[in-house]
């Protein structure tokens, strides 16, 4: 394997091409004996993986949780809910507790942008970054990639666009990163409102309404409104933001007629998209992606713990 | 750390001469070789002719040996961690502190645990400057109880109980009607409102909006929560006739705006912290949580206004804008921590960069750090001048050496400088004739004998 070996998996920012492209050749391999009835190898066998979730989550953390112990790790769930860090204790504490139990990787999940990276200064393990609040949630964008790249073939001169909730999500900017890592044109779609400050010079077009930001499009990418996150009013009513922002039929037809249609999950049906759109069993691929979240996520802890028995303590 | 603290200096007492100075006089807008004489804790004389051939018999002699000796610093702006915080900062710490980044006056904000909206936290502060015996210090009053915005705090009072100035610290009015009646009441006393200008329903985010804060994921405060603040705070001065000091300007956009308020001759200035010409929002990549600041550090283009601002007059004063924070408050995620560099020991070294840069001659950087703040609050300090405090400060303006947050003096250690390299170091700082700072390599006349 050619892959250069990752520390951390902490973003998609900064990752070379040959290093995307070589996790999803990893993962290409995962997607078989996922789909055989022995399922599981000992690849990892022996190895901890600790899956440290500040937020509520069950597609990503069970996802985590099949991938490791298919390549046979002992997995740890820490409940947040009931955990130590309910009681006052700090992030960097929890980090350091668990780090002396010597984990040789923990999964972070956490509300705050820049938790996770955080949290890897202070251990010896690999850390794998399974959203930190509105900054990067790599593995989604590997798995979204790895979707793509097995119905189009490459992402080189795609054309995408990521509609709905921009501002509040970790999904878009993962994806605006990797899309363009690997030579895809990216647009962003939705309410101005809902765009974070200064986004088109990350290099994305910005579009503020579905005819003109589906036009031609390859792929569409629908992000979940997140109004758990939202202070204040960004949107008047669900009512008038699926009229305008949600994906329908009527919608998807700016769109190629061969156009996939994702969504990183949980859906919001009659907020973001509509069932039979969602449920499109021709263009949507929502499934999909999930089953490719398994493999994905087996990849990247093959990249940064496998091979490496009685190592990781040494190279911190 | 290659200095120390003089706490014990006895009072100033009989003559003493600085001689063979390289002397910056910032209110004759002047610098030369000469000499000063302090008499009893004030300058009795200074000038290019004064002791050319020596000190006469019977006068300690201090040689500078072309050192550059200047009016101390004035800080208008410093946070210390008492009463409340002591873990922090105390004032002791915070003197030791100023002391060695030659500052001889400050002036403590009112945000503190109970806030400075009571006459009697104004005597703690004054009687605890007395005990401690390092730099001059003197206290804000809180601008409303409890720097809430609401009621005014009772400014009167506070006045008379020695407060210089009156602020809300960090925390912006955001109401007009307050401000209003706050700019119109303290014409009575001819009491000067210092203000952070911040539009409080934008200002929520943890940086500068724009490219950095999108990437990083992270709430942004836009340039705009400052500027139209800013233009607020000039139509109720021009309204009112009152008076009012603009704090840490940090955009392009309200320069220009007070350069033309000071055109239409409003009662009008402003100063601006050291972070803000120096550092832009790169700083805070990597979630740096050392250089989250209020306001947060902008983009380089407001950076270079800031700088220019300074070359220019419009901004009066520079300020340390001095905010201990320790390790629990800033090893958080960046959201989560807590607002506030230290800065008072890297004040004068980062504000010589101006100098170094040819912004601004050494006169006019004092104007800023010294002779302007302290006309501005009607502090003694500040200037040379016969019969006034001797509060001065010797350095080496070219020595260069490197910022090293685990040598300064301050209880935290939370300098947006750290690993800095830097021009010009103290060598010494003199409060009302006594040197309370001296670096090991700068030995007085009297210490050697």
């Amino acid at each position: 394997m050619g892959l250069p070996r990752l520390p951390h998996l902490l973003g998609i920012e900064g990752l070379a091409p040959e290093t995307i492209s070589g996790l999803l050749d990893l993962s290409e391999n995962y997607i078989d004996q996922n789909r055989s009835i022995d399922k599981r190898r000992d690849m990892l066998a022996g190895r901890t993986v600790i899956n440290l979730f500040f937020e509520n989550s069950t597609r990503t953390r069970t996802s985590f949780e099949v991938a490791a112990k298919r390549l046979g790790s002992d997995v740890i769930n820490m409940d947040v809910a009931t955990s130590s860090v309910r009681k006052g204790e700090t992030l960097l504490d929890t980090a350091m507790t668990l780090n002396a139990m010597r984990p040789d990787a923990i999964v972070v999940r956490h509300h705050e942008s820049g938790a996770v990276n955080l949290l890897s200064q202070k251990v010896n393990c690999a850390v794998i970054n399974a959203g930190d609040g509105q900054h990067e949630h790599p593995t989604q964008a590997l798995l979204d990639a790895l979707t793509i790249r097995r119905r189009r073939g490459s992402l080189q001169g795609l054309l995408v666009a990521i509609c709905g909730d921009i501002m509040h999500s970790r999904v878009a900017r993962s994806n605006i990163h990797l899309l363009q890592i690997m030579g895809a044109r990216v647009r962003v779609v939705g309410p101005p409102t809902l765009m974070p400050t200064d986004i088109d010079k990350m290099g994305v077009e910005v579009h503020y309404n579905m005819k003109s930001g589906l036009a031609d499009v390859d792929i569409v990418m629908m992000l979940r409104l997140q109004t758990e996150r939202m202070q204040g009013t960004f949107v008047p009513s669900i009512s008038e933001y699926f009229h305008f922002f949600g994906l329908d039929h009527a919608k998807l037809k700016y769109a190629k007629p061969d156009a996939l249609i994702m969504h990183p999950g949980p859906m919001n049906r009659g907020v973001e998209i509509d069932s039979e759109v969602a449920d499109d069993l021709d263009r949507s691929v929502i499934h999909e992606q999930v089953e490719m979240g398994v493999a994905v996520r087996m990849a990247c802890l093959e990249a940064l713990i496998g091979g490496r028995r009685n190592q990781i303590g040494a190279v911190a | 750390m290659s200095g120390s603290i003089h706490k014990t200096a006895p009072p100033h007492a009989g003559s003493t001469a600085y001689i063979n100075a390289r002397i910056v006089d910032p209110t004759a807008d002047s610098e030369y070789r000469g000499a000063i004489l302090i008499s009893d804790g004030k300058i009795a004389d200074f000038g290019p002719n004064l002791f050319v051939s020596g000190a006469p018999y019977g006068i300690e002699s201090v040689d500078c040996r072309g050192l550059v000796l200047a009016p101390g610093v004035v800080d208008t702006r410093v946070h210390t961690g008492e009463p409340g915080e002591e873990h922090k900062e105390t004032l002791e710490s915070a003197g030791a502190a100023a002391a060695a980044g030659g500052i001889t006056s400050l002036v403590l904000l009112p945000d503190n645990e109970p806030p400075f909206d009571d006459a009697s936290l104004i005597e703690f502060v004054a009687r605890r400057a007395r005990l401690i015996k390092l730099v001059n210090m003197y206290a804000y009053g809180a601008l409303t109880v409890g720097l809430e915005g609401k009621e005014l705090a009772e400014i009167g009072l506070l006045a008379e109980a020695g407060a210089v100035a009156f602020t809300d610290a960090d925390h912006a009015v955001g109401s007009a009607q307050v401000m209003r009646r706050a700019l119109y009441y303290c014409k009575a006393f001819d009491a000067l409102i210092v203000h952070l200008p911040q539009e409080p329903t934008l200002s929520g985010g943890h940086m500068t909006s724009g490219e950095m804060a999108t990437r990083l994921g992270l709430s942004g405060n836009p340039p705009l929560a400052e500027v139209m603040m800013v233009e607020r705070d000039i139509r109720l001065v021009e309204m009112t006739g009152g008076k009012m000091h603009l704090a840490k300007i940090s955009t392009a956009e309200s320069v220009a705006v007070i350069a033309a308020a000071k055109a239409r001759g409003l009662k009008i200035t402003c100063d601006t912290a050291a972070p803000y010409f120096a550092l832009n929002d790169l700083a805070v990549g990597d979630y740096r949580t050392f250089g989250k600041l209020v306001p947060p550090l902008r983009a380089e283009k407001d950076r270079a206004a800031i700088v220019e601002g300074l070359r220019s007059g419009v901004i009066d004063a520079i300020v340390s804008d001095h905010r201990p924070q320790d390790q629990d408050s800033k090893r958080v995620p960046f959201a989560q921590a807590l607002p506030g560099g230290i800065g008072l020991e890297t004040l004068l070294p980062i504000s010589l960069e101006l100098a170094h840069n040819g912004h601004l001659t050494l006169p006019q950087l004092f104007q800023r750090l010294s002779s302007t703040p302290a006309r501005l609050f009607g502090l003694p300090g500040g200037r040379l001048a016969k019969g006034a405090p001797a509060d001065l400060v010797v350095f080496d303006a070219d020595y260069a050496w490197q910022i090293d947050r685990t040598d300064l003096w301050s209880k935290t250690k939370n300098t947006p400088f750290d690993e800095r390299p830097v021009q010009g170091r103290v060598m010494a700082t003199i409060v009302g004739g006594r040197t309370i700072y001296r670096d090991d390599s700068f030995v007085t006349a009297a210490a050697a004998a």
